[in-house]
């Protein structure tokens, strides 16, 4: 009795593990269609990208969203969900026409209602989209498919705004999730682009999926920057976060992983000889190192001190120690950077270059009298931790007396928001890094804005800047916007804000099977086919 | 014996008190604003303290406590600041992973290092001994990272036998499951392997010194019944101790294995959360550790009464 008691459960064991088994193949064979493994930069947390300005909820945006207009790979805009747009004689009405055959991931038609909806909460949130809502009298869904702009003055700033390729972007969603107050983050997660994200499979700090959306149209010319037809040719992409490099690296060279989005400089040496491994780069415009001052407290309430780091720091040195291999960065004197639509190095003569003599005689000018700097240094970026070390070098070089103090990125993001004086918690510098996309011009770049309690920490106020901006905002043809910013340049030099230290590229891995990766400045997942 | 359990579980509540308001205190103690972090790299003052607003954190500490605890009594462990997902559900996700790399290499272990740490003091001063001994003292020496790696060099990338990383369900396949979890456990194991053998020979040398082995001996036992049924069983108690204990860290301290290969369990959701300011997370998660330590240290207490029936409570 027992012996066939004890037979029946071994029975029903082996069953079990072989039915287990079964179904794990029953189950790969089930996944025939085509899935792209891919390790973001960092993990998915928060899924509005109207509500965070962090790059990893932009390309979650990307994924699911789509934009009225897209900067192509030459930099110029180019209609995406617009179909026509028009502007009247005046130059004070833009009608846009939504081309057809678009909708919503539920199924639902994308109207006109559902793009203004999305606009203004958009330019309720986004330091440029507020500029171009200034400009701005109404904004109306004439019919279904027609979006009409009334200005109160000529601008070129709103297609240039609407098609923003960098945080916060101006997704377009369904009016209901897009009423949403700006303060509150949205609950709904359905798009019109050419992924649907699963919420029912989001594993949060493991794994977010999105599916193709069949019923996606995409538009008839090619793929060029952000802009042309976003076709997706997986059927399934995976974002698998790993927080360990070195790991994600094994896991691509063992093929588990198709597509490693930043991959770190040290660890270049392990894929590149490896021929299943590609090196690609989806941000040709790369990014900028930037030095931020604090203009409320001395020394750098002085400009003559702000100028005179100009003067003392190299690019050079910055890049050498943070990335090491001259093939990922480049020296770029120009503030909207190298490759970028407004690239000029005007009024950039002689700085940058480690001029030890120069700054210390404006440094002896403005009159320092030795107040420890509070340089913050974060240690738990990669991507950053090498800067501090040199710029206290180069500033101690000079004469400055710096008190760099390490920190990791969350704490320092916390403390560089407090305004008090340094002795007593605040800051004078840190350095972070931008993408290109965020410097573009002069409307974008936020460290540029110098609107004393409305800019960024470091709170520039200056009129002149400021004045230059809004005519930057103002201008219609690119060779006003061009010659604004050469000037805004000139006005920078008198009123620094803060230093740009170097474009670099970061490296993105993936298996020599993916194709179609594009140089859009942020990682997207259309286009890309897994052969 | 129950009344002593309802005592011992009582007990916990002052316990769970005190975690939970020195959790609390240290966390808004700590730099660090989450309210900055959600609102991202490039967010104004005004968006910041918008968010501070939406989350409750511009309200004064006492009162922020006072919710808490008073959501807490009545099962709602909150929203996560950054997932908007109740923190129940997040535990819950990761439960499994950790639970099972953990009953993995406890199984593994006891396996392993109590047959090993018996042995060497059978064979005491022998190369057997000496070997056992060496090998504790390798396991304690090397971190659990550079063994991990070594293993993922030998069996996943070289070998290609195992999968390099991740985690699979065990509802999704029993294989996927275990093959995820070998060299993980495998890790790991080796410095609780090193730890637990030589805790067993130090505790059956005693042992075997004892009046009674001798007793046994001369009654004409054999060698194994000696040891398996007199020594082993005499030396159990701070045996059972440290298994119970090191089962107590692998719940809640397996950071490093869970991140090198990344296992979504406990340990990596509480970093992620540390990293991240998640305030309900992290408070959440902590006064679950301290609950399983004080429920483990419950089973240690009520199994030697198992083990040694001269101990009653």
């Amino acid at each position: 009795m027992f012996d066939t008691a004890r037979r029946g459960l071994l029975k029903g064991a082996v069953a079990a593990m072989v039915m287990s088994l079964g179904l794990t193949v029953a189950g790969s064979a089930a996944q025939a269609e085509t899935t792209l493994k891919v390790v973001p930069h960092s993990d998915l947390k928060i899924l509005d990208p109207i509500w965070t300005t962090a790059y990893i909820s932009r390309n979650h945006g990307y994924m699911i969203y789509d934009t009225l207009f897209s900067l192509d790979e030459a930099g110029n805009i180019q209609p995406q969900m617009v179909d026509t747009v028009t502007t009247s004689d005046d130059g004070l009405t833009i009608t846009m026409t939504l081309r057809d055959g678009l909708s919503w991931h539920d199924g639902a038609p994308v109207t006109a209602a559902d793009c203004v909806a999305s606009i203004k909460r958009w330019g309720s949130k986004d330091a440029m989209g507020q500029k171009m809502m200034s400009f701005v009298d109404s904004l109306e869904a004439t019919d279904d498919k027609t979006i009409t702009f009334k200005l109160n003055s000529q601008t070129g700033l709103v297609t240039l705004a609407l098609a923003k390729p960098s945080s916060n972007v101006p997704f377009m969603m369904p009016e209901r999730v897009a009423n949403t107050p700006a303060s509150e983050q949205i609950s709904e997660f359905i798009g019109s682009g050419p992924f649907v994200f699963k919420n029912d499979e989001w594993e949060p700090g493991t794994r977010i999926v999105y599916e193709k959306f069949a019923d996606y149209v995409p538009r008839s010319e090619p793929a060029s920057g952000l802009a042309g037809g976003k076709i997706a040719k997986v059927d399934r992409v995976e974002w698998l976060p790993i927080r360990d490099q070195q790991q994600a690296v094994n896991a691509l060279k063992a093929g588990e992983l198709d597509y490693i989005e930043g991959l770190p400089h040290d660890l270049l040496p392990l894929v590149e000889s490896d021929e299943n491994i590609k090196i690609v780069d989806f941000n040709p415009a790369g990014n900028q190192f930037t030095f931020r001052y604090n203009v409320l407290h001395p020394p750098f309430d002085n400009p003559k001190m702000r100028q005179a780091l100009l003067y003392a720091f190299n690019q050079e040195d910055f890049l050498q120690a943070q990335i090491g291999n001259p093939d990922y960065y480049k020296l770029c004197k120009a503030m909207f950077g190298c490759g970028m639509p407004f690239e000029t190095t005007a009024h950039m003569d002689g700085l940058l270059e480690s001029n030890f003599d120069k700054a210390r005689e404006l440094i002896k000018e403005a009159g320092y009298d030795g107040t420890p700097i509070v340089l913050m240094h974060s240690t738990d970026l990669a991507v950053l931790t090498n800067l501090a070390p040199v710029a206290k070098d180069l500033m101690e070089a000079v004469g400055l007396n710096v008190d760099m103090q390490s920190m990791d990125w969350q704490t320092l993001v916390a403390r560089r928001a407090k305004k008090d004086a340094p002795a007593d918690g605040g800051w004078n510098a840190f350095i972070t890094s931008w993408t290109a996309g965020d410097l573009f011009n002069p409307v974008a770049m936020a460290f540029l804005n110098s609107g004393c309690d409305k800019a960024l920490f470091g709170w520039p106020c200056d009129e002149k800047i400021e004045g230059m901006r809004d005519a930057f905002a103002r201008a219609t043809t690119k060779e006003e916007q061009l010659k604004i910013v050469e000037d805004i340049q000139g006005a920078w030099f008198e009123y620094p804000t803060h230093i740009h230290l170097g474009q670099w590229n970061g490296p993105t891995a993936t298996r020599s099977n993916i194709d179609g990766v594009l140089p859009t400045g942020a990682a997207v997942f259309w286009n890309i086919a897994k052969n | 014996m129950l009344s002593y359990l309802f005592r011992r579980l009582l007990a916990t509540i002052p316990v769970m008190l005190l975690v939970a308001v020195f959790v609390f205190m240290l966390l808004r103690l700590t730099p660090g604003d989450p309210a900055a972090i959600i609102a991202g790299d490039y967010a104004s003052d005004a968006q910041i303290a918008e968010i501070r607003g939406k989350l409750g954190l511009d309200k004064p500490l006492a009162v922020q406590f006072m919710v808490w605890i008073g959501n807490m009594f009545q099962g709602d462990f909150g929203e996560s600041f950054f997932y908007k997902k109740q923190v129940g559900e997040l535990i819950a996700a990761r439960l499994e992973p950790t639970l099972s790399l953990s009953l993995l290499t406890i199984f593994l272990t006891v396996c392993i290092a109590v047959p090993m740490g018996t042995l060497a003091a059978y064979r005491q001063g022998s190369w057997l001994d000496r070997g056992i001994m060496g090998f504790s003292v390798l396991g304690f020496s090397l971190p659990v990272f550079v063994i991990g790696y070594m293993l993922i060099y030998l069996f996943s990338i070289e070998l290609g036998w195992l999968p390099v990383q991740g985690y699979q369900r065990i509802g999704d396949g029993l294989w996927g499951w275990l093959s995820r979890l070998i060299l993980p456990s495998l890790a790991l194991s080796v410095v609780f392997v090193a730890f637990i053998a030589r805790m067993t020979r130090t505790s059956v040398l005693e042992v075997l010194g004892e009046d009674y082995i001798r007793t046994a001996r001369a009654k004409g036992q054999t060698e194994t019944r000696v040891l398996m049924r007199h020594a082993l069983r005499n030396a159990a108690v701070p045996i059972v101790t440290v298994i119970g204990l090191s089962f107590a860290i692998l719940i809640g301290g397996v950071v490093v294995t869970e991140s090198v290969f990344n296992l979504p369990g406990l340990g990596l959701l509480t970093v992620e959360a540390v990293l991240a300011r998640d305030f309900p997370t992290i408070q959440a998660v902590i006064l679950l550790f301290s609950f399983i330590y004080v429920l483990i240290n419950l089973a240690i207490d009520v199994s030697y009464t198992l083990l040694d029936p001269r101990i009653r409570y």
